[in-house]
């Protein structure tokens, strides 16, 4: 029974000891489109990629995953539900032992029984794709960052996976590698028709190629809509958040004692709201 | 009134519960290596890749060391036996504290400083940089991929580098005794024929350097394993690897002699 | 580091190992411990062993023929019984003597066979008749000084 969502997650909290990192979360992925989860650091945006990939397993509440429910899978069952995913780490996690070819090839080598000149087609391809087919005998120290999660991208989608998700992939880049990374998750998403899931706080890119965003805050979801809906939200924290504002819900100042009396100059300055929430 | 000493002693028995839990978190995390490592076996690539660096990168460090230690007990040992007139019995010296004990324990002790901390940077470096994670979202299991095969590279390595060392020791002590000073080589080597029983020395001397090895490698792994994923974690890991090897490398050493060479 | 130059060294590692092991085991130690095995029991009994250790050497005109198995103290004779295992290549008649010598001066104690001249021979399980204790140098010290006191009174006479 096919659903029209992909990915369906129900009321789902999950906490690390007694820490709740994410309460009552609920959400639905349609297939074939590009949704990203936003959200300032600390927000839980992660730990739901990790649960989604069956990494950890939620205190309570369902994430239903292609018509399956991940906690009620056993280990064999979560990794045969992640050879339909593919992930793009941070900052790529290349294998530095292996060479790009190596570690494109590393999925195909270890669940398929092709013979190694299919692999190197398929290889070839994927790197293509990425712009990279020419670096493939390079070693990953000697890569640069964008071109290091290029190839972690054509890693990830090597075997043409039901599942993209993306942790974080424009941190930390220069701005063409920046348009190059946003442009390549819309053209891999429609091309192979794959669903993709991107997780960043980089809201002006995402927000250009992403259908779908949802909003984290403290663990709950805020908000959800299109990126027009978003841009036009007139929720405070929503706004602070779209248009990189330095004052708003989110204080700028870390939670202290008055400014005056740390100077000792006795109570006369008010940097920082009281009882306001600082920023990341 | 609580007493003054009260936050000292809930700490060290916080701290001894922690030690003791971490030590049952090592003993499922060795476990589950060994059941896991059938991809080892059937792979074994993976193993021959592990060995090259475990053990052939260790070579010259228990050659060159090997070589020392022999040629001073062969120093050493002349000096003292001169004044009871028996310079003829170097050869047993030199083979006995060699096979014995030298070789398998200063083996194993260089061997967890080179190799031992080198798979505990390499762990720890692959879990901070996500690189473990990536594989278990590839559904690899890292503990069959990465840490089996490094395992028993370990595990195979290091008998045969103890014994690489007691060999070169005696060539050191043969060197020294009867090529530079003087002792007679008939003599060197029929005496050490005559007193180093293959059952209860050579043999014992295996079997000390085997354990040294699964303890050895087992700390290494686990170390690496269970790093903090950050500069510290991994530099305190290595640390803690290359201490804890070092005093259980010393201690079963202990225990294992007591058991192996009472009563002669 | 290609893949055949990793295959070679860890080769040669290997060889390497396998040879020293071989090395100690047959150039180093001598084999007579994993030797044929098969021992057959006799026993002896002492009124001293003086220093006599399990495992010390059974020699026969200076050949090692077997070792020491066990040390026990016989509570009735109050003489100790010593058990030996000799290899099963060399028989004994059944009056040879067993004496506990010293090798060298001051040096380990190991049991020597002297042969006779019966025609039985030695079965397993069987006990040696004939003894010599080892030598206790606080008795043969009392022993010197008591044949010299001895020597001494007689001149004086």
């Amino acid at each position: 029974m096919a659903s029209e969502f992909l990915i369906e997650i129900k009321d789902v909290n999950f906490a690390y000891g007694r820490r709740p990192i994410l309460t009552g979360i609920n959400m639905t992925i349609p297939r074939g489109k590009v949704v990203a989860i936003m959200g300032i650091s600390g927000s839980g945006k992660t730990t739901l990629l990790r649960l989604i990939g069956g990494v950890l397993k939620p205190t309570s509440g369902e994430i239903w995953v292609d018509g399956e429910c991940t906690s009620a899978l056993d280990q064999a069952g979560i990794y045969r539900l992640r050879r339909r995913m593919g992930m793009l780490f941070q900052f790529g996690a290349l294998f530095t032992d292996l060479s790009v070819f190596d570690n494109v090839a590393f999925q195909m080598r270890e669940h398929t029984d092709l013979p190694e000149s299919m692999i190197r087609d398929l290889v070839m391809m994927k790197l293509h794709a990425v712009g990279l087919r020419g670096a493939h005998k390079l070693m990953p120290a000697e890569l640069s960052g964008g071109m290091a999660r290029r190839v972690a991208l054509a890693r990830a989608i090597a075997l043409d996976p039901l599942i993209m998700m993306y942790d974080e992939p424009f941190t930390g880049l220069d701005p063409i590698s920046l348009g190059v990374i946003a442009n390549l998750v819309r053209q891999l998403n429609d091309t192979l028709g794959t669903t993709s899931l991107v997780v960043t706080h980089d809201v002006q890119e995402a927000l250009n190629v992403v259908d779908y965003v949802y909003y984290l805050a403290d663990g709950k979801m805020k908000t959800h809509g299109t990126p027009e809906a978003l841009r036009a939200d007139k929720d405070p924290l929503v706004h602070q958040f779209v248009y990189g504002e330095a004052e708003g819900p989110v204080a700028y100042q870390y939670p202290g004692k008055d400014y005056g009396e740390e100077l000792k100059l006795g109570k006369r300055c008010e940097a920082s709201p009281p009882g306001g929430r600082h920023a990341a | 009134m609580p007493h003054r000493s009260l936050p000292t002693i809930r700490s060290i028995g916080a701290s001894a519960i922690d030690n003791v839990m971490r030590l049952g978190y090592a003993t499922r995390f060795i476990g589950l290596t060994i059941a896991h490592s059938g991809t080892s076996f059937a792979r074994p690539g993976l193993i021959i890749r592990e060995l090259y660096f475990t053990g052939v990168l260790s070579l010259i460090i228990i050659l060159v060391s090997g070589l020392f230690v022999g040629m001073v007990l062969g120093l050493q040992g002349y000096q003292t036996l001169t004044t009871y007139g028996s310079e003829s019995a170097l050869g047993v010296l030199v083979a006995l504290s060699l096979v014995r004990e030298l070789g398998p324990v200063v083996a194993a002790l260089l061997f967890a400083s080179r190799a031992g901390s080198a798979m505990t940077a390499e762990i720890g470096l692959m879990k901070a940089t996500e690189q473990l994670s990536a594989m278990e979202m590839m559904a690899v299991d890292p503990i069959a991929r990465v840490v089996a095969p490094r395992f028993w590279a370990g595990v195979i390595s290091m008998p045969l580098l103890a014994a690489m060392f007691s060999a070169m020791g005696i060539f050191g002590g043969y060197i020294v005794g009867v090529v530079l000073i003087g002792v007679d080589e008939g003599s060197f080597w029929s005496q050490m024929q005559s007193a180093v029983d293959v059952r209860e020395d050579v043999v014992n001397g295996v079997i000390k350097s085997f354990v040294f090895g699964v303890a050895i490698t087992w700390i290494s792994l686990f170390e690496g394993y269970d790093a903090p994923p950050t500069a510290e974690g991994v530099s305190g890991a290595t640390t803690r690897t290359v201490v804890t090897s070092s005093l259980a490398i010393l201690g079963l050493d202990f225990i294992l002699t007591s058991f192996m060479f009472r009563g002669i | 580091m290609g893949r055949s130059m990793l295959d070679l060294w860890v080769g040669i590692f290997v060889v390497a190992g396998v040879a020293a092991l071989v090395i100690l085991a047959f150039k180093v130690g001598n084999m007579s411990s994993l030797g044929s095995g098969e021992t057959y029991e006799i026993n002896a009994n002492f009124d001293n062993i003086g220093g006599l250790k399990p495992r010390a050497s059974i020699k026969s005109a200076g050949v090692v023929v077997g070792r020491v198995k066990s040390i026990s103290f016989n509570n009735e004779r109050f003489m100790a019984k010593v058990t030996m295992a000799i290899d099963s290549g060399y028989k004994f008649p059944k009056d040879t003597t067993a004496s506990i010598l010293t090798s060298g001066l001051l040096g380990e104690q190991y049991v020597g066979l002297d042969g006779g001249g019966d025609d039985q021979i030695l079965k397993g399980g069987d006990t040696l008749r004939l003894t010599q204790s080892a030598v206790v140098l606080e008795k043969l010290i009392s022993q010197f000084l008591f044949d010299k006191a001895a020597e001494g009174a007689p001149a004086k006479k």
